[in-house]
């Protein structure tokens, strides 16, 4: 549970004393402690950080099994597969972002603690990109392989996942923070989160596949990229708005 | 110059009957302009020397596509008024916009669907225009799905309000990615519109038909409205008068 | 329409019935929340 969170939130509050770094009750040192507890209460649950992974490999099984088991198929289908998976999984694991948060009473201490709201749900979404998205990227070249992907290709795999899943985790907080409490949910974050997430799924698949067939990727990674840094600079500020609005 | 006419605005009686008193007046317009744009479009344009008469279609496939941008655009400066300065209209008017727009979607989809058939063979291309009118669908169904699962209208108004906004912003990105993405895999026939300059003959019904239909929104978005305003306006004194007429 | 009538038709037909649908739904909603106004007032005026 979030036995750590009466400790935390007493030092987020501006001008406590703590023995960090980061000046004690600036943004910064309140956004760090955030970040650090997201991860510390995951690593309670290892179980729930395997759930995103096991079903991206559940969906990559998905192709072969449904359409062909030949390498030479499987390997033009690959970036497809590879980031339909990835972007569903990324999806099925939005649904933890705010939830232990949102229910336990820890967000609304956030939205009332006067530290900056949109650092606080920076670190909240990096957080969760390291417990979801950058597994992810990193498994991902196993599921290539087995796609036949050739070696050579597999940084251009995990390079645009990387880039493509940070973006995902930030747009998804979005629609993740506007569908608090709201009952049943999964669907609807999916029809929100989805086509404005489209554009990373085009250049990222467009990465992998010049990736694999051996051509230069600089171009859509750079794309890719742009939209990475235009997430991580708009999109804390909308969902710290949208937390905002969930709770009153 | 006085700004009075405009903090009016922010007040729902005074919106309710200008709305009102507005709706003949945009929808008898729309109605003379669409009604000349068709005669113009069937009977006075000439067919195209490549597609023959099934370029007609592009007298409605085009206003109704031109509609669901332009309605989505105006839903999400409604919205962005209504978050920044609390204006209850503002947000009625958003939630006007959305069912209208996303049914001009739809026309444009069908329309387009059916202008693809004797152009390129099939029902459906993922050409860019298409494959992002049919995005912009599920941003609009996207919008008004989050409406109807938040009980509270304050707080469905903001989240969606929200919604719009980061939806607008991503329009253009969604847009440029596609027509990128469709870039690289060129279908052979791409489906073009008669370039460079439209003759007059086929301009103007064109025009006219943009002009009825953005006149035919106006009408029924101040319809929409005035329910919108009544719905927010729960029990206030005004609504009294107003509704046992 | 020179072949094309099996699409140009349908086509103005869906056009047009989305307008149509339009005014009929707007009337719709407004008659729709001028009956709840009313209903509110009236279930006010009983309490008060």
């Amino acid at each position: 549970m979030s036995g750590s969170a009466p400790a935390v939130l007493a030092t987020l509050a501006p001008g406590a004393a703590a023995a960090h770094s980061a000046a004690p009750g600036s943004a910064l040192h309140a956004a760090r402690l955030c970040l650090l507890r997201d991860l510390k209460l995951a690593f309670r649950r290892p179980a729930q950080l395997l759930q995103p992974l096991a079903f991206f490999a559940l969906i990559a099984l998905l192709f072969p099994l449904a359409i062909s088991p030949e390498l030479a198929r499987l390997r033009e289908l690959a970036p497809g597969v590879l980031w339909v998976a990835a972007l569903l999984a990324s999806l099925l694991a939005l649904e933890f972002l705010f939830r232990d948060d949102g229910h336990d009473g820890t967000l609304e201490q956030y939205v009332l603690s006067g530290q900056s709201l949109t650092g606080l749900m920076f670190a909240k979404t990096l957080a969760h990109w390291l417990l979801t998205g950058l597994p992810l990227s990193l498994m991902a070249p196993l599921a290539a392989l087995s796609f036949g992907v050739p070696v050579t290709a597999l940084s251009g795999i995990v390079l645009p996942l990387i880039v493509g899943t940070v973006a995902l985790s930030l747009i998804g907080a979005i629609g993740a923070a506007l569908t608090l409490g709201i009952k049943r949910s999964g669907v609807l974050l999916s029809l929100l989160t989805l086509p404005l997430s489209l554009p990373v799924l085009i250049f990222g698949a467009q990465a992998t596949q010049l990736a694999v067939s051996g051509s230069s990727w600089r171009a859509p990674l750079e794309l890719l990229a742009a939209l990475a840094v235009l997430a991580v600079t708009l999109a804390p500020l909308a969902a710290a708005a949208a937390v905002r609005i969930s709770l009153e | 110059m006085t700004w009075t006419w405009f903090h009016r605005l922010a007040s729902p009686p005074h919106v309710y009957a200008l709305a009102a008193r507005l709706t003949p007046w945009f929808a008898w317009s729309a109605g003379v302009c669409i009604g000349v744009a068709l005669y113009g479009a069937l009977l006075l344009a000439p067919p195209d020397y490549q597609q023959g008469d099934g370029v007609r279609i592009m007298y409605v496939h085009v206003p109704s596509a031109w509609m669901s941008l332009m309605v989505y655009t105006t839903m999400a400066s409604a919205a962005a008024v209504g978050l920044i300065w609390r204006m209850k209209v503002a947000h009625a008017a958003a939630a006007s916009c959305a069912p209208i727009g996303a049914s001009f979607t739809v026309a444009a989809l069908v329309t387009g669907s059916l202008w693809g058939k004797p152009m390129w063979g099939t029902y459906w291309e993922w050409d860019p225009r298409l494959t992002s009118e049919l995005i912009l669908l599920f941003l609009y169904l996207g919008y008004m799905g989050l409406r109807a699962a938040i009980d509270d209208p304050q707080r469905a108004d903001r989240a969606s309000a929200v919604l719009a906004i980061v939806g607008i912003v991503n329009v253009p990105i969604i847009h440029y990615s596609v027509v990128w993405w469709n870039s690289l895999h060129q279908a052979p026939s791409v489906m073009r519109l008669a370039k460079p300059a439209l003759p007059l003959s086929m301009l103007a019904p064109l025009l006219l038909m943009l002009l009825g239909f953005t006149l035919f929104f106006g009408a029924v978005l101040l319809v929409r409205l005035r329910g919108e305003v009544l719905n927010r306006e729960r029990t206030a004194s005004w609504i009294r008068e107003v509704v046992s007429a | 329409m020179g072949g094309y009538a099996a699409f140009v038709w349908p086509a103005y037909a869906v056009t047009f019935a989305v307008i149509g649908l339009n005014v009929y739904w707007a009337q719709r909603a407004l008659a729709r929340a001028r009956r709840d106004a009313q209903r509110r007032l009236a279930a006010r005026g009983e309490a008060a």
